[in-house]
């Protein structure tokens, strides 16, 4: 029998899941509502500075990486799942669309912190 | 040739016919909210890459009121995606026993909602910790 690929996409589904329940609220909160209104936190908090030397660092592009694939895999596959709901037939076309997005996704944002470099 | 000429139900705007329909269309809809997000910080990504003149530009946007708005309803519906996956836990976890005795739904969905919030406000002490004192 053929593997079936979905405990790949539903693991994916399920991490993105469940660091959004944890943490999904705030980043929004925080990226979205406080620092661009210097509401509880300061506006520069997310200056170019400070943000580049995020990205810089190791553990840092490994957050943002992360933060941007899950979400992604989490909420395209539901999505996806969603179409059934809508009375849109899926197939692997469709099923090769949703998940190709977050993948195409998630590798931008690699060679996004790629390109960004290393700190030194 | 007809094809098919038995009766097929209409399903048209289905999920409007009862309350817990809509709450479940509503909470599926939710996760369109979590990829609008990421497509934000991928684009807030991009931007960073492309130096500070673009940076800051898409930091200028972020303040904008249109955008304070969007990010409201985001916060909102991601807040609601957040806790349905929280009430939905003691359905998808494997069974917990201690002592011989399986953990109640009550206590997992307890834990569930005490571990979202503690991480959520120490992220945002860190944060201002960070941003005030650094």
């Amino acid at each position: 029998m053929k593997r079936s690929n979905k405990p790949i996409f539903w693991s994916l589904f399920g991490a993105g899941g469940t660091l959004a329940a944890l943490l999904g609220p705030m980043l929004v909160f925080v990226t979205g509502i406080a620092v661009p209104l210097g509401f509880l936190l300061p506006r520069d908090l997310m200056d170019y500075e400070r943000m580049l030397a995020f990205a810089r660092n190791g553990f840092g592009k490994l957050a943002i990486v992360a933060v941007i694939a899950l979400f992604l895999f989490h909420g395209l596959h539901r999505l996806y799942h969603c179409l059934h709901d809508f009375g849109i037939h899926v197939g692997p076309v469709l099923k090769a669309a949703f998940h190709g997005c977050a993948i195409a996704g998630t590798l931008v944002a690699i060679a996004l912190v790629t390109a960004i470099g290393f700190a030194r | 040739m007809k094809a098919n000429s038995t009766y097929v139900r209409p399903m048209g705007a289905w999920w409007r016919r009862n309350a817990f329909y809509r709450s479940y269309m509503v909470r599926e809809a939710s996760a369109l909210f979590v990829t609008l997000y990421a497509v934000v910080l991928l684009i807030g990504l991009l931007r960073l890459a492309q130096g500070p003149a673009a940076y800051d530009a898409w930091r200028a946007s972020l303040a904008t009121p249109a955008s304070i708005a969007f990010h409201v309803v985001v916060l909102l519906l991601v807040a609601y995606h957040a806790w349905t996956w929280i009430a939905v836990m003691p359905k998808t976890m494997p069974f917990v026993r201690i002592g011989g005795r399986r953990i109640s739904d009550r206590t997992i969905v307890a834990f569930g909602a005490a571990a979202s919030i503690v991480a959520q406000l120490a992220c945002l002490a860190l944060l201002a910790w960070l941003g005030w004192t650094r």
